[in-house]
């Protein structure tokens, strides 16, 4: 390996971090934009060569200052987190480009550059928390990450914005001093917060009490940030009146993250057959995840307005990720990491629209939608595919990941799962129809003023529009690289 | 029983943390003030600093400085210490980032309950679409 390939684990975050108090720095406004751009891409690239690398090779281990563990932190790249890096780098790749400073009325004349800064710093956290292979690190990246995601949602161009990320911040700093204070009991029981050490030493002491209250205080900690059901309070309000573009980018990467997190913890830390045949989470976790996908997919029937029918869509389609958990199996594990992926790409292409949206309309009331299929017709074909793609249809990403769940499920010897994952996509379809009979088939109540979408935004949505359809059909790589994650983590589990 | 007490009396550290976790929760949960939502937060995050505090020393430990030549010393576990360094100054920086979301409450809705907040954005929905709420 040349020199500098050597240190792209710690450039991955690296770049990011500084990037954000530069933009105090640079402050002209054009050239803020650019220079975050340039950032995201850069941080894309590191992510898919990480990813190149380690599906060829062994695992990256990327030792700070040269000391090796346990008296140094590490970050550690395996298949697992280098698949999240690229899906968390690539949507902010495209989510920053579609300018996510530039939404209307949010942001005062000339504070752009702060903006950047929160998002740039957000950035930092995510991609911290993902490659990090220390458990304290992860919570301090974590912390990064949410704090600044709270600034991006207070700036919502609704006074609500500030009520949601309030709630967010209590219910979020809870999540988090949880997830703290299981780490805290797990390094007392082995005195070392790296991963890899913890996991080898958690199995001698995995019968005491005090690592079954690490569990419980690790996994609620993990589930108020993944939004898990009944945990999910803060997401809806949170999604609904961030700016648009801020909702697209967190919808994308920061349950995903979460996500990542809780099979970290799970499968290679605590361990299977601790986690699973001993306490058996599995049996809260699967009820759950299933009262997540009907719950949060009736929710969204019953919306009024487009961004608050895909928060409550994101909780159910966070219930499909889960259940691919809770299923315990390597199958399942893939499956959920296919969602992961897919997930991101159409509700990322969702929220772009509702972007487009409110934009040109200056809200996302699905009443004032009505007839925009003619005004924006290619804002409106990326809602369809997108949407077609959340219900499940072959031929789009979505098809793919209710596909894997469904065979994972039938390989666990449930029928009833199956079942249950097809009537909730028929929910998924409900409100999905719902929006295209809006759209297409009303005729507006008052002549609207509303064109086609700028170029700016409307580029991006069918790029992720486009590559939802694209990976619908060549599936293979999120396949693949989602079954050779979850093979490494059950290899390196056992 | 007895065994319970002289439990609680050789654990009287863990004891506290747990009160004070548990005030700085039901505080959060419980106060519709938000001033008071954020003070129970910072209740509970400083209870989680106490809790590694007291991890972190060794009974008969000494303080975690270097004596050359004396094998025999107990040191303290310097690294919880440590870590709460960083965990104060993420404490703080959710508190400050929390109390400045209260001010922008505050000049948006002229109050800081939230119930009162509640039944503003209530009034402004039906105002909005009388016919939704019906």
């Amino acid at each position: 390996m040349s020199g500098l390939e050597v240190h792209l684990p710690v450039l991955q975050v690296l770049i990011p971090l500084l990037a954000a108090p530069l933009c105090f720095l640079i402050r002209k406004e054009s050239l803020v934009r650019f220079f975050a751009i340039g950032v995201t891409f850069a941080c894309f690239a590191i992510a898919t060569h990480l990813l190149g690398q380690v599906l060829d090779g062994p695992v990256i281990v990327y030792e700070f200052g040269g000391w090796a563990r346990p008296i140094g932190i590490e970050y550690r790249v395996d298949i697992l987190n280098a698949f999240v890096l690229v899906v968390v780098s690539g949507m902010a790749a495209v989510v920053f480009s579609a300018g996510i400073g530039q939404a209307r009325r949010s942001i005062p004349e000339g504070r752009e550059y702060l903006f950047y800064a929160a998002a740039l710093l957000c950035l930092t956290g995510l991609l911290g928390v993902t490659i990090t292979g220390d458990v304290f690190n992860v919570f301090v990246f974590l912390e990064i990450s949410s704090l600044s995601s709270y600034i991006l949602i207070a700036l919502g161009q609704s006074r609500r914005a500030l009520m949601a990320a309030f709630s967010y911040l209590i219910m979020g700093t809870i999540g988090a001093t949880f997830l703290l204070i299981g780490i805290g009991l797990m390094y007392q029981m082995t005195g070392t917060l790296n991963m890899v050490d913890m996991a080898e030493r958690l199995k001698d002491v995995s019968d005491t009490r005090t690592i079954l209250v690490a569990l419980a205080f690790v996994v609620v900690g993990i589930s108020t940030k993944l939004a898990v059901f009944p945990l999910h309070q803060w997401l809806p309000n949170a999604y609904s009146f961030a700016p648009p573009l801020v909702s697209a980018f967190l919808a994308s990467t920061a349950t995903k993250v979460a996500y990542y997190l809780l099979i970290r913890f799970c499968f290679g830390i605590f361990g299977i057959a601790f986690v699973f045949e001993q306490v058996g989470i599995d049996v809260v976790l699967l009820p759950l995840s299933i009262a997540a996908m009907f719950i949060g997919s009736i929710a969204a029937i019953y919306q009024t307005d487009f961004k608050r029918l895909l928060a409550y869509s994101s909780i159910a389609q966070i219930g499909y990720m889960t259940l691919g958990l809770s299923l315990a199996t390597q199958a399942g594990v893939s499956a959920g990491l296919i969602h992961v992926f897919n997930h991101a790409l159409m509700k990322g292409a969702l929220f772009m629209v509702a972007a487009c949206v409110a934009w040109r309309m200056g809200g996302t009331k699905i009443e004032a939608m009505k007839g925009l299929g003619q005004r924006m017709p290619w804002t409106m074909a990326a809602m369809v595919v997108a949407g077609l793609a959340l219900v499940g249809v072959p031929g789009t990403v979505g098809f793919v990941s209710k596909w894997a769940l469904v065979m994972a499920a039938l390989e666990k010897g449930s029928l009833l799962i199956p079942f249950l994952i097809m009537a909730s996509s028929m929910l998924a379809l409900v409100y999905v129809w719902r929006l295209v009979e809006v759209v297409y088939f009303e005729a507006p109540d008052t002549e609207i003023e509303a064109k086609e979408a700028p170029l700016r935004l409307l580029i991006p949505t069918w790029i992720l529009a486009g590559a939802s359809i694209y990976f619908g059909i060549f599936s293979s790589f999120a396949v693949d690289v989602a079954k050779r994650a979850a093979t490494q983590l059950f290899a390196a589990g056992s | 029983m007895t065994s319970l007490v002289s439990h609680l009396g050789s654990h009287w550290n863990y004891l506290a943390v747990i009160i004070l976790m548990m005030i700085g929760l039901y505080i959060a949960i419980s106060r519709g003030n938000l001033v008071k939502k954020v003070m129970g937060i910072n209740v509970f995050q400083a209870s989680v600093i106490l809790f590694y505090v007291s991890m972190g020393k060794v009974a008969g430990g000494t303080a975690p400085i270097l004596i050359e030549g004396e094998a025999s010393i107990v040191y303290s576990n310097p690294l919880p210490h440590v870590l709460m360094l960083t965990a104060i100054v993420v404490g703080v920086a959710s508190t400050a980032l929390g109390l400045a979301l209260v001010v922008r409450i505050n000049e948006a809705y002229e109050t800081v309950e939230e119930d009162e907040i509640v039944a503003l954005d209530r009034a402004e929905d039906e105002r909005e679409s009388p016919e939704v709420v019906r």
